[in-house]
């Protein structure tokens, strides 16, 4: 595998157009969040159909996504920034529903929105409202943490079940007339990060590996855990395998991916995240996950191995071995 | 000697092209040579072979003639080329040693069954050879599989461990003998050793365990292996291989080179019993056995065992996929089945593919050997270590790919015996390593032309004629199932062997390392890298990788013009024709996903004027699982909210139905598609025949299966045209088979009526483009014509209207063809 499925063919939007145009060594990384100065930064926009989902919205969706950005990289989200894009004709009655999700969720996080921007376009030109928020968060422990740590030997702990953040939303819509018992799981993953590098420490990022042993904290949205190890497989030259019996999925959320014939690997979660820790430290930091409300239910889904790099693979339950690809776009039949 | 005689002799610097190493060509050459007096040398470069031949002007243009016309049975002679050279009246003709070089324009001889001569020792008591497992010659064995690096010597392949007694060398350096510089020449005394492995099932309900189970005094670990250099005899303690290293056992973390030998250290003698008859008695007691073969391990059960067949499905995780079956020999093949000449031609070929042949009834096999399929896969001997089997056995004996489920066969030792290790009861191994991985190969006859379903072990690499010839060397990557890439220099296009579903890691490594291995035996480095354009292909990734800017220009090919492309190229033709390309899935051009398309196609491009109408595939991939969904939604395309209820079909799947058809409303996870394949599986979930499948096809089998030859009746569909695109109306067939079957017409007749109906349905549509665009040619590709009946159908229906017809002879027409399509086209293209 000279050159390994992905690489290049993977390259995407992202890195072609943006990395390309704003290149320095802040975003070189690529990583949730920027961090220097003993702080943290981030920013993430915010489009979701419907706006309104059982277990959240786009308000709450908007706090706690970069309130988990900035936990990703271990520092403690502190101050937030709100933008709004409004159609002309959305309800103010619906505003007013978002702003105080928003409210709410950052209460629950414990970071304030200090400063905010609203425009309205329009009749069209929109979709209702998009929101785009800014975080900074302080880096108050000596932890640099990396998609480009990962190392053979380790574990790939998922903090609990997957999917049901994209799942919801794609019944929200309506169109499918299908009943089911699911709720986002939108959340804010702060103080589950806290509890974790409490009891195992976060690496230092020099690469001697004195540090702790947490290597790398993804929140798995857009794409799902799918995506996030492929990033990680790829940033640190290594293999991620996976087990596909150990990947928790409420029963709900596996029986609707299996009507949309959808792999819940793909799909998005918005309170959950993909750790990798120190082979040797993967019991304590699933005890340490599973004390907290948000983790009780993480599971050691996988581990890193040197080869194939930039690959990541499924045991099946059939013994077989499945490549898991990062997608280019929608996931289409390959099959002939 | 005067000297005016001197004189008149002439001398010639001959080389010939092709398939002329391993075949027995040098000796061929040398008694030619001999036979008219010439002096001179011939032998083996990596251009292929040179000669030197010398005497009077008539007897060298006569040797030249003989060249030509008088090929050894293996050899194919693509070029021979001839300039004088001032004689120098040297005597006699010889041998020259091989030479080696930088420039590798020699082919790569495939696999070639045990010949007649070799059998013959093979069974004669008085042969020093006699049940040899590793008999061959120049005439036969091991080629491709074992070859490292060319030129082909004894020292680029696996036997290079193997020293040859003096009395193999003897006869390897006899010119006038039939192991004349045959490489992989070994006897009883010299050559690999075959043993019997316990598989380490027992106690877990196995119906049979190695031919020591129960001994006392052996536990698990010290199983001992039975072995033997010649079938006939144990061969006592010496587990050490020839060049003296230790044998290794089944032990999962054993390194899984080229080079490890399967064993056990330590194992002690197992007096008198022999390594054949031991694995006999595993198949007789109901026993799986593993045996490895020339490109890879089987696994083997007695075929009219039905409970050990059942074994081997469970264990193998393979529900339904038919096996195949080894028989000893045509008599046996015809007790199973119906043969006709083509069919005994091609069982009885050099090549030995397995032969997809109508069953006979009552046919004396097991029922779980091919369930539900009025086929049955048969293939004959083609190793000595079959032979010795199938003589022993005298039964037939399901062969099948020693994998699991979905995994590429195993071919090397320490991997086939950890990953087979739950799977076979014992092991028929030996320590001549696989170098390259070579599945069986699958025909299919229909009114006596031959249609390649895989072409694989004795076929590949055997270079197919390219036309236009590449100007620059090209790597074409394929598809994604069945998938097989192709390198093409000049005339000639090198096919992989079959290599499988790239999703699987160790089928996409079996890719990249045969890419790599390849183009090293080959010399070619390829400037033109051709793809797909799915975006998620393996394959498509693994091209858009290569591109590193400078190094290669790559070329996308749409899926269905690779399939019209590989049928041109197939017939060596260029076109433009009219391609019907009917298959499973395949990335369009606008996003959508293709199978049932028209195109006015030549090599070098296309334009989609005509297809069936898409309907969404609801759920994507699971809609090709579930064939039930595809009926959902073609139901759901004919009918709307009118659909009778009580359908069958609907009410099966009760409340998921309508989730089902919410799922196609809603578009999501839904892309639409045009395919012929998805046709196949919603009417034969209509019909009951399938609402799941468990492997590809497996709907449009039993559709096909299932229909009455005889019918003659058809339904009909419309076309509707905008602009130049003309659309089948897929929905009138559906409702002609629903309305027929509602009529309670039997689904025989049923499927008959829509395979009749499609195909003429097909057969009008090019007839209206023939008239279109003048052109009287239609070529048929993909996947869904490995269907007989629908071919037989379609190709009778265009004759019919006055149209040529062109199908596949060498490369499938399924994915497996998708890659020489691309490179016919990739090369086309560069000649602009
Ligand atoms: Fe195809
Ligand atoms: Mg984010
Ligand atoms: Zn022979
Ligand atoms: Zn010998």
């Amino acid at each position: 595998l000279a050159h390994g499925a992905g690489g290049k063919a993977t390259h995407t939007l992202i890195e072609a157009v943006f990395l390309e145009a704003f290149r320095n060594p802040m975003l070189e990384p690529l990583e949730d969040g920027a961090v220097a100065d003993g702080l943290a930064f981030t920013t993430d926009a915010f489009v979701v159909t419907p706006l309104f989902f059982p277990g959240g919205d786009i308000g709450d969706l908007a706090v706690n996504g970069t309130v988990n950005d900035l936990a990703m990289c271990g520092a403690r989200p502190r101050y937030l920034s709100a933008g709004f894009i409004l159609e002309e004709g959305f309800p103010v009655a619906d505003l007013r529903r978002v702003a105080a999700s928003m409210a709410e969720a950052a209460r629950a996080a414990g970071v304030w929105i200090v400063t905010g921007d609203t425009k309205v376009v329009e009749r069209g030109k929109a979709d209702g409202c998009y929101v785009t928020t800014s975080g900074i968060g302080t880096l108050d422990r000596p932890v640099r943490l990396s998609a480009a740590s990962a190392r053979p030997g380790d574990a790939v702990i998922v903090s609990g079940p997957i999917g049901e953040h994209g799942i919801t939303v794609m019944l929200a819509r309506g169109e499918l007339d299908i009943e089911a018992d699911l709720r986002s799981d939108t959340a804010p993953l702060n103080t589950l990060v806290d509890v974790l590098l409490d009891a195992c420490g976060g690496a230092d990022g020099d690469g001697s590996g004195d540090g702790g042993a947490v290597r790398c904290l993804r929140d798995a949205t857009r794409g799902g855990v799918a995506t996030v190890v492929n990033e990680i497989a790829e940033a640190s030259r290594v293999a991620v395998v996976l087990d596909e019996d150990a990947v928790p999925v409420r029963p709900a959320v596996r029986g609707a991916c299996e009507l949309l014939g959808i792999d819940p690997l793909y799909v998005a979660c918005e309170g959950r995240m993909v750790a990798v820790v120190a082979g040797d430290s993967a019991d304590a930091a699933l005890a340490a996950l599973r004390s907290h409300p948000l983790g009780s239910e993480a599971a050691v889904i996988g581990r890193i191995n040197d080869d194939p790099p930039g690959l990541v693979l499924l045991r099946t339950s059939f013994g077989g071995t499945r490549i898991v690809d990062l997608l280019v776009g929608d996931p289409l039949p390959r099959i002939c | 000697m005067g000297t005016g005689r001197a004189r008149a002799r002439i001398r010639v610097r001959i080389r010939v092209e092709g398939i002329v190493q391993g075949v027995g060509f040098r000796p061929h050459v040398h008694s030619l040579a001999r036979a008219l007096g010439l002096s001179g040398w011939v032998g083996n470069d990596d251009r292929g072979v040179f000669i030197e031949a010398e005497g009077e002007p008539g007897d060298v243009a006569r040797f030249q003639e003989d060249l030509r016309d008088q090929a050894p049975p293996l050899a194919a002679i693509h070029r021979v080329t001839a300039t004088a050279i001032p004689a120098c009246g040297d005597r006699g003709f010889r041998i020259a040693a091989s030479r080696g070089g930088t420039r590798r324009f020699t082919f790569v001889p495939p696999d070639v069954a045990t010949c007649d001569d070799c059998l013959a020792e093979l069974f004669d008591p008085a042969d020093r050879r006699h049940r040899h497992p590793f008999v061959n010659c120049t005439n036969c064995g091991p080629r491709f599989t074992v070859i490292r690096d060319l030129p082909y010597d004894r020292l680029a392949t696996t036997m290079a461990g193997f020293a040859m007694c003096g009395e193999c060398e003897r006869e390897y350096l006899d010119p006038s003998g039939r192991r004349f510089h045959a490489q992989p020449i070994c006897c009883p005394a010299c050559g690999p050793v075959l043993r019997l492995l316990d598989g380490g099932l027992r106690g877990e309900g196995s119906p049979a365990h190695g031919p020591d189970a129960g001994r006392p005094g052996h536990g698990h670990a010290s199983a001992p292996g039975l072995c033997a250099r010649n079938g006939s005899y144990a061969h006592g303690p010496d587990l050490r291989t020839r060049n003296g290293s230790h044998l290794r056992g089944p032990d999962p973390r054993t390194p899984d080179g080229d080079g490890s030998h399967p064993g056990r250290p330590g194992a002690g003698p197992d007096g008198g019993a022999d390594p054949i008859a031991a694995a006999v008695e595993v198949l007789r007691a109901g026993g799986v056995l593993a045996v490895k073969g020339l490109g890879g391990y089987h696994l083997a059960v007695d075929a009219t065992d039905e409970e050990a067949t059942r074994t081997l499905r469970s264990r193998k995780h393979r529900e339904d996929r038919p096996f195949a079956v080894m028989v000893p020999d045509l008599s046996a093949a015809r007790a199973l089945c119906e043969l006709d000449a083509e069919g005994e031609r091609l069982l009885t070929g050099p090549q030995r593919p397995i032969v997809l042949l109508p069953r006979r009834p009552g046919a004396a096999v097991a029922g779980a050997v091919a369930p539900g399929d009025r086929r049955l896969g048969l293939m004959l001997p083609y190793t000595p270590i079959h032979h010795l089997l199938a003589a022993e056995l005298a039964r037939p004996y399901v062969l099948t790919s020693g994998n699991l489920s979905d995994e590429p066969i195993a071919h090397r030792d320490g991997d086939a015996l950890s990953r087979l290790a739950g799977v076979a009861d014992a092991f028929l191994t030996h320590d001549r390593p696989i170098h390259v991985r070579a599945d069986d190969s699958v025909l299919l006859t229909v009114r006596g032309r031959t249609v390649p379903l895989r072409r694989s072990r004795g076929y590949a690499p055997e270079p197919l004629r390219l036309s236009p010839p590449a100007r620059r060397a090209v790597l074409a990557c394929g598809a994604e199932l069945k998938s097989t890439f192709c390198l093409a220099r000049q005339g000639h296009a090198f096919v992989s062997p079959h290599i499988g579903d790239l999703e699987n890691y160790e089928t996409l490594r079996s890719f990249t390392e045969g890419i790599e291995h390849l183009r090293h035996l080959l010399g070619i480095t390829p400037a033109l890298v051709a793809h797909d354009l799915h975006p998620e292909y393996l394959s498509t990734k693994y091209a858009l990788d290569l591109e590193v800017p400078g190094s290669v220009e790559l070329t996308g090919v749409q899926h269905h013009h690779a399939h019209i492309a590989s049928c041109l190229a197939d017939n060596q033709e260029t076109g433009p024709v009219i391609g019907v390309a009917f298959d499973g899935l395949g990335y369009g051009t606008d996003g959508t996903i293709w199978g049932g398309e028209f195109l006015v196609a030549d090599l070098v491009g296309f334009t989609r004027a005509g297809r069936l109408a898409p309907v969404p595939m609801p759920g994507g991939a699971a809609a090709i699982r579930q064939p039930w969904r595809m009926a959902a939604s073609h139901l759901r395309a004919a009918y709307g909210d009118t659909l009778p209820g009580d359908l069958p079909v609907r009410a099966r799947h009760g409340s998921r139905w309508d989730e089902v058809v919410a799922v196609a409303g809603a578009g999501t996870n839904s892309p639409l598609t045009s395919s012929a394949g998805r046709l196949f599986d919603a009417v034969a979930a209509i019909l009951g025949l399938r609402d799941t499948v468990t492997y590809e096809g497996q709907a449009a089998v039993a559709l096909e299966q299932c229909a009455d030859p005889a019918e003659q009746g058809a339904y009909s569909a419309s076309t509707v045209t905008e602009g130049s695109l003309v659309t089948i109306q897929a929905a009138d067939l559906v409702r002609a088979v629903v309305e027929d079957t509602r009529a309670g017409a039997a689904p025989a007749l049923v499927a008959a009526r829509f395979h009749n109906g499609l195909a003429a349905s097909a057969a009008r549509v090019c007839a209206r483009l023939g008239e279109d665009t003048g052109l009287g040619t239609v070529a048929l590709s993909g996947g869904v014509f490995q269907n007989r009946l629908l071919l037989e159908r379609l190709v009778a229906a265009l004759r019919l209207r006055g149209l040529r017809v062109l199908t596949h002879r060498a490369v499938p027409p399924n994915d497996g063809g998708i890659s020489f399509g691309q490179a016919a086209v990739a090369a086309a293209r560069d000649t602009l």
